[in-house]
């Protein structure tokens, strides 16, 4: 009788396991074997656009042209770098912002917490094609932030504001100012504020207290949310394209019209697996720190 | 209670702000009489009733409500499944690569999976000639493989938090496993499987770039609609139908909060 528990139990448990594990293999792990398989192909005018790995006479084809070219060509190179710095700025511009908004909501009276969170999570349920959309019309050259600008005098003729670099900080910030403030919230609200309290009592000064106490203890926070920010910023496509000018490239716009527009499969396939080089470190950060996290509040 | 002090206070004033004014202002110029979007030309609803006659409109809606309710059911069961074996069955062979594939597309940046999917799609369809057409079908994959990561974690999550010794019980006074998972675990993780639930139907309706990248000519997503549109600078009739979206998940989640706070 044990034993027939005993054998429907690990059916059970293997069908559990099995099935979504073959899912995220088949439509997951696959998917990436082919981006590498497609990357060091030859691009050809034929459908698929590109050429065997393994070639009519069974021999192995495999070209890192489409590598060299990424890292010889200046454009590309230009591109990833511009991608680092747009979504660092991005990820500092959060920090900035989130750190006290965390904060502040961390100390913030039990009844109204709730609801500050609450205002934080709603604009991520509601549309990011839409909120990116929104800035659209208050940054354009008629848009209200113009509008206001000249009502106050500042300026005396409309000034461009949609379509540059500021623009993208904008939406970059804007869209992913929730993913810091959330994993902040959570440090923070865990945080022993009484500590705090004691350093100032034993004569630190409020900036004293802030880096040598609330900071060190707050850095798990940070760094996943950091993470958050910086990972998604650098394939960003849309907000890019948005808010941001033609000469605007970041890699993420670059793969797609590389993609879609020059229908060159294997050199998209080239800038998806750099990209995923550059993010790789990132990525494994992320996931070593929330495993951390995860361990500390069991 | 130690109070904010006024720094803190002014920045969470200016966050706030910042989060609103937007979405403030796309809902006050949807009711602009003016086709030019960023003149005022008077109060008008004439917007909502062009957009309810835009075809174009209601075929992509529809497509992208069928996609998000069949993705939504699908990531629900198997990231469950995939929570429940994060949680509760500690050692099994692969278990690094199996989290790993269950974390990696939350953080993956949209453009990658896009293009690895679309590729694994047309392979798979030089080899077997499925997918003949791309469309529901590959649109709904990709959104089930994406969002049912999000499900096992909030799933995982939930289970980690409650002890074990309710299932131990329940299978010491005779239950068979498969039982006590119906009665016993179940019903504990079903608000988890709800959260879930909504936010694998909200990421799949939310989704521009990897259903840009898996569809097919004539199947355009509600999302791939806007972009076509709003590609091209502000247009009055995507500002009604943004209040209407912003109207409608406002409200949603407002009535959610009132309930948990009703019932904690």
């Amino acid at each position: 009788m044990a034993t027939s528990v005993q054998d429907h139990d690990s059916l059970w448990q293997r069908l559990t396991i099995a099935t979504p594990y073959l899912w995220l293999l088949a439509f997951f792990l696959v998917p990436f074997v082919i981006i590498l398989k497609i990357s060091v192909a030859d691009p050809v005018i034929a459908q698929p656009p590109f050429t065997p790995t393994i070639d009519d006479a069974g021999k192995l084809s495999a070209t890192a042209d489409n590598f060299v070219f990424l890292l010889t060509d200046k454009l590309y190179a230009i591109t990833y770098l511009r991608s680092v710095m747009m979504a660092t700025i991005a990820t500092v511009l959060c920090l900035a912002l989130g750190f006290p908004m965390a904060y502040g909501i961390a100390r913030a009276r039990a009844e109204t917490r709730g609801l500050l969170l609450l205002l934080i999570v709603l604009p991520f349920w509601i549309s990011f094609l839409l909120r990116v959309y929104a800035w659209m019309g208050l940054l354009n050259n008629y848009g209200v932030l113009n509008n206001f600008l000249l009502w106050l005098g500042v300026i005396d003729q409309p000034i461009q504001i949609l379509y540059t670099d500021f623009a993208v900080f904008v939406g970059l910030t804007y869209s992913y100012l929730p993913f810091m403030i959330l994993p902040l919230y959570a440090t923070l609200e865990r945080m022993d504020l009484d500590l705090v309290e004691a350093a100032q009592d034993l004569g630190a000064s409020p900036t004293r207290a802030f880096w040598d106490v609330t900071w060190p203890l707050a850095r798990a926070g940070v760094v996943a949310g950091c993470l958050l920010v910086f990972i998604p910023a650098m394939g960003e496509y849309v907000i890019p394209y948005l808010l941001g000018g033609p000469e605007a490239l970041l890699i993420g716009r670059v793969l797609f019209d590389e993609f879609f527009v020059n229908r060159d499969w294997p050199l998209a396939s080239a800038v998806a697996v750099v990209l995923l080089l550059l993010l790789v470190v990132p990525i494994v950060f992320l996931q070593r720190s929330q495993a951390r996290n995860a361990e500390g509040s069991a | 209670m130690r109070r904010n002090s006024r720094f803190i206070i002014s920045t969470l004033a200016f966050g706030y702000a910042f989060l609103y004014i937007p979405l403030v202002l796309v809902v006050v110029y949807s009711f602009n009489d003016s086709r030019i979007a960023t003149v005022w030309g008077g109060f008008s609803t004439r917007w909502y009733g062009e957009l309810l006659r835009n075809e174009q409109v209601l075929d992509a809606a529809y497509l992208s409500l069928r996609i998000a309710f069949t993705s939504a059911t699908f990531a629900t069961i198997l990231g469950t499944m995939a929570g429940l074996a994060l949680a509760r069955f500690s050692r099994f062979r692969g278990r690094t690569l199996f989290t790993g594939m269950i974390t990696s597309p939350m953080v993956m940046p949209e453009v990658i999976t896009g293009l690895s999917l679309l590729l694994f799609f047309v392979t798979l369809q030089q080899l077997t000639g499925w997918p003949g057409q791309r469309g529901f079908s590959t649109i709904t994959i990709a959104h089930i493989t994406f969002s049912m990561a999000y499900v096992a974690v909030i799933v995982q999550s939930r289970l980690s938090g409650m002890d074990e010794s309710l299932e131990e019980a329940a299978m010491d006074l005779g239950g068979r496993p498969l039982r006590v998972v119906f009665d016993i675990t179940l019903p504990l993780i079903a608000p988890a499987m709800v959260a879930g639930w909504l936010l694998a139907f909200t990421l799949s309706l939310d989704d521009l770039v990897i259903a840009s990248f898996v569809s097919g000519p004539g199947s355009s997503t509600l999302p791939m609609y806007i972009f076509s549109k709003v590609k091209l600078g502000v247009s009055p009739d995507i500002n009604a139908l943004a209040t209407l979206i912003i109207a409608f998940i406002s409200a949603g989640v407002f009535v959610a909060w009132f309930v948990i706070r009703r019932r904690a």
